[in-house]
């Protein structure tokens, strides 16, 4: 797999050195106020490390960002409740937030194994180095590292098939646009955010195939006022259903304000705009977290690569909207069905690219690696990924 | 036609928030104060203009509120600056970090919460005129007000004798003050006056232009406006024309790429600041006005002399 394996995740990150590097003022500017060191471990419960009786398993999880987001890491922290709720006392979970990528990730996590945590989850692209390194040195600690491409005997990944939500968002799209264009506003082009752009757009053509996708990058995973810019120059153009790969609620604003609509992305954001709220593609880990506890409890937790998507639970698309038409919301539960039965995959062919070129042959179902490696538009999608 | 208009509207627009934080910076500057802190002052103004519009429902309490909010951050700086002599660049940078950190802090509760709908505005009278109408009288208030702004800073400095008075406290404070100017209170509310700008411009983002309240919002649009505070030689005319022109690029980029132009998006992302400092630097270009035009002691802290 190549190194520009995406990851939302990184997305966190990234904001920040982006904005460091572009200030170019100040190592940490933007960032200081996270930069902080970070606390020690927070423990949920106050028993302290010795006290743990040898059969409570310890689960450390380690944020980039606040739990207080309202984005990706609020959602870690919330199946983190979930799972720990399942387990009750069999499990202690403990967590960092606010660890910035590089070596304060490899101090805080090697501070964690110390503290005699056994399952240890990295929630950002960035900690993959870090947790590469310490994997080896820590024997008996289990790994668990979101978005990330390498592994180890004892280090695993775990990711979700966002495409799935952004192909039922099509779907929903495609079946309220009365202009037959749609507009997504796009961060960074690499391959998992070009897939749910087509995603999206594939969605869409099953219900309009008339619909037509314009794209506009921004080149930042946050950038709240140019997310909102790229909004409007889709709406301007004549696009009234609008999708985002950003990390903001700024597109739905966008949306609302001009009396279009608009999705939520990667959490609900049906409060932002009620009325411009289509539906929200949401991620929720916490079916993963459970599996993954349960895997150690039992002693079955083998290194793996883990992509999960509807069918584990780990993609939905939530809060549809009651002025969705009836028509989409029964296609989106069949979809939903068709996926965690194993019958339906989006991506099978014919898949032809804008540019009329056959991707993937009829019947033909894309394996990950080809998912892993999309850099095309499908037919739909108006322009050329600025990566081609 | 009516695409071009909506280019103008959306640069106008964009350039507001520039312009309202770069005029700002540009009043303390001129009083020979600079400060690093523009983009702690905006996300302070963006928090607290949210904040209060969330709990009052009111546009203009949330724009005091963040008038307030930057200008007492301004004056925590002047007071270092001006009242301590602490070194303006670190004291600014500091400014802008802890601005960031406070913002975030204060910005806690508020992430999940929404304004009510936002207000539409249009000229009477004008709004429907072809092209002209969704180009120029559809706009928020502070889009005007910006315009009104920058005539009023450009007499103020020019034919003013208060606004003499800043110019001859930035040039030669030690001047001025043989003179009898009272040099340090002349600073201070220039820096006061800069931060409660700054503060405005945060909350036009968080109230009107992007209505949401996240971390970080601005973006760098602080660190933007200074350079372009410098680029425009520190004249109210050419900061708005400098701000309107990065936003109009902006905007013209992102269309380009909606209408599908096969030009790779990162390069045409630089555009915007390429085109910027481009215009302005040739406008700017003569040696000996751009030194008549920059304030003297800019940066440099002032020592009364006994």
């Amino acid at each position: 797999m190549k190194c520009d394996r995406p990851s939302t995740v990184a997305s966190r990150a990234r904001v920040r050195f982006a904005l460091a590097g572009a200030l170019a003022l100040g190592p940490c500017l933007g960032a200081c106020n996270k930069d902080k060191p970070a606390p020690p471990a927070t423990a949920e419960s106050a028993a302290p490390a010795t006290a743990a009786a040898p059969s409570v398993l310890k689960v450390a999880f380690v944020y980039v960002g606040p739990v207080g987001d309202a984005g990706w890491t609020f959602a870690h922290d919330s199946a983190r409740k979930a799972a720990a709720a399942m387990f009750g006392a069999r499990v202690q979970t403990t967590f960092v937030e606010n660890v910035p990528e590089g070596a304060d990730a490899e101090r805080v996590i090697r501070d964690l194994v110390s503290q005699g945590n056994k399952l240890i989850f990295g929630t950002t692209f960035g900690y993959m180095e870090p947790m590469m390194k310490i994997a080896p040195d820590a024997k008996g600690v289990y790994f668990e590292h979101a978005t990330g491409y390498k592994t180890a005997p004892n280090l695993r990944t775990y990711d979700s098939r966002t495409y799935e939500g952004a192909y039922m968002a099509g779907v929903v799209a495609g079946s309220v646009t009365k202009s037959h264009k749609l507009g997504v506003v796009g961060s960074i082009p690499i391959p998992e955010v070009i897939r749910n752009i087509d995603s999206f757009t594939m969605g869409a053509r099953t219900v309009d195939p008339k619909a037509e996708t314009s794209v506009v990058w921004v080149n930042k995973w946050f950038d709240p006022p140019k997310e909102s810019e790229a909004a409007q120059t889709l709406i301007d153009q004549g696009a009234d259903v609008l999708m985002q790969n950003t990390d903001s609620a700024a597109v739905l604003q966008t949306a609302e304000k001009n009396g279009k609509y608009g999705f939520g992305w990667d959490s609900d954001m049906s409060k932002f705009a009620p009325k411009a709220h289509l539906a929200s593609a949401v991620i929720r880990w916490a079916p993963y977290y459970e599996k993954a506890i349960q895997d150690v409890l039992d002693g079955k937790w083998t290194t793996g690569q883990a992509w999960w998507g509807v069918k584990e639970g780990a993609i939905d698309l939530a809060s549809i909207a009651d002025t969705v038409p009836t028509a989409a919301k029964e296609k989106i539960a069949t979809i939903k069905a068709g996926l965690k039965a194993g019958s339906f995959a989006i991506w099978t062919g014919p898949i032809v690219d804008s540019s009329g070129r056959e991707m993937l042959k009829a019947g033909e179902t894309a394996d990950n690696k080809f998912l892993h490696g999309i850099t095309f538009y499908v037919k739909g999608v108006q322009g050329k990924p600025p990566t081609n | 036609m009516e695409t071009l208009a909506l280019l103008v509207a959306a640069s106008m627009n964009a350039g507001t928030v520039l312009a309202l934080a770069s005029m700002g910076l540009l009043i303390n500057e001129r009083a020979g104060v600079l400060n690093l802190g523009a983009e702690g002052m905006m996300l302070i103004g963006a928090v607290l203009g949210f904040a209060v519009d969330v709990h009052t429902g009111s546009d203009v309490l949330a724009f005091v509120a963040a008038a307030a909010g930057g200008a007492a951050l301004a004056a925590v700086f002047g007071a270092l600056v001006v009242g301590l002599d602490s070194n303006q660049y670190a004291t600014g940078l500091v400014i802008s970090l802890f601005g960031a950190g406070l913002s975030t802090f204060i910005g806690i509760p508020y992430t999940k919460e929404r304004l009510t709908e936002r207000p539409h505005y249009e000229v009477a009278g004008l709004s429907h005129v072809p092209f002209f109408g969704n180009a120029f009288f559809k706009h928020h208030p502070l889009v005007y007000a910006v315009i009104a702004l920058a005539i009023a800073t450009g007499w103020f400095f020019q034919k003013s004798r208060p606004g003499l008075v800043v110019r001859a406290v930035g040039d030669s404070p030690h001047s001025a003050q043989a003179l009898g100017l009272p040099v340090g209170a002349v600073r201070l509310a220039a820096v006061v006056a800069g931060g409660a700008l700054a503060g405005i411009a945060g909350a036009y983002v968080s109230v009107a232009y992007t209505p949401l309240w996240v971390e970080g919002m601005v973006a760098g649009r602080g660190w933007i406006a200074l350079a372009l505070t410098t680029f425009a030689a520190w004249r109210p005319g050419r900061v708005l024309l400098g701000a309107y022109l990065f936003g109009g690029v902006t905007m013209i980029q992102l269309r380009l790429q909606a209408g599908g132009i096969q030009l790779p998006s990162q390069l045409l992302a630089m555009l915007p600041y390429l085109s910027t400092i481009v215009v302005l630097a040739a406008i700017s270009r003569n040696s000996t006005r751009m030194r008549v035009s920059m304030p003297a002691s800019l940066g440099k802290p002032f020592h009364p002399r006994a």
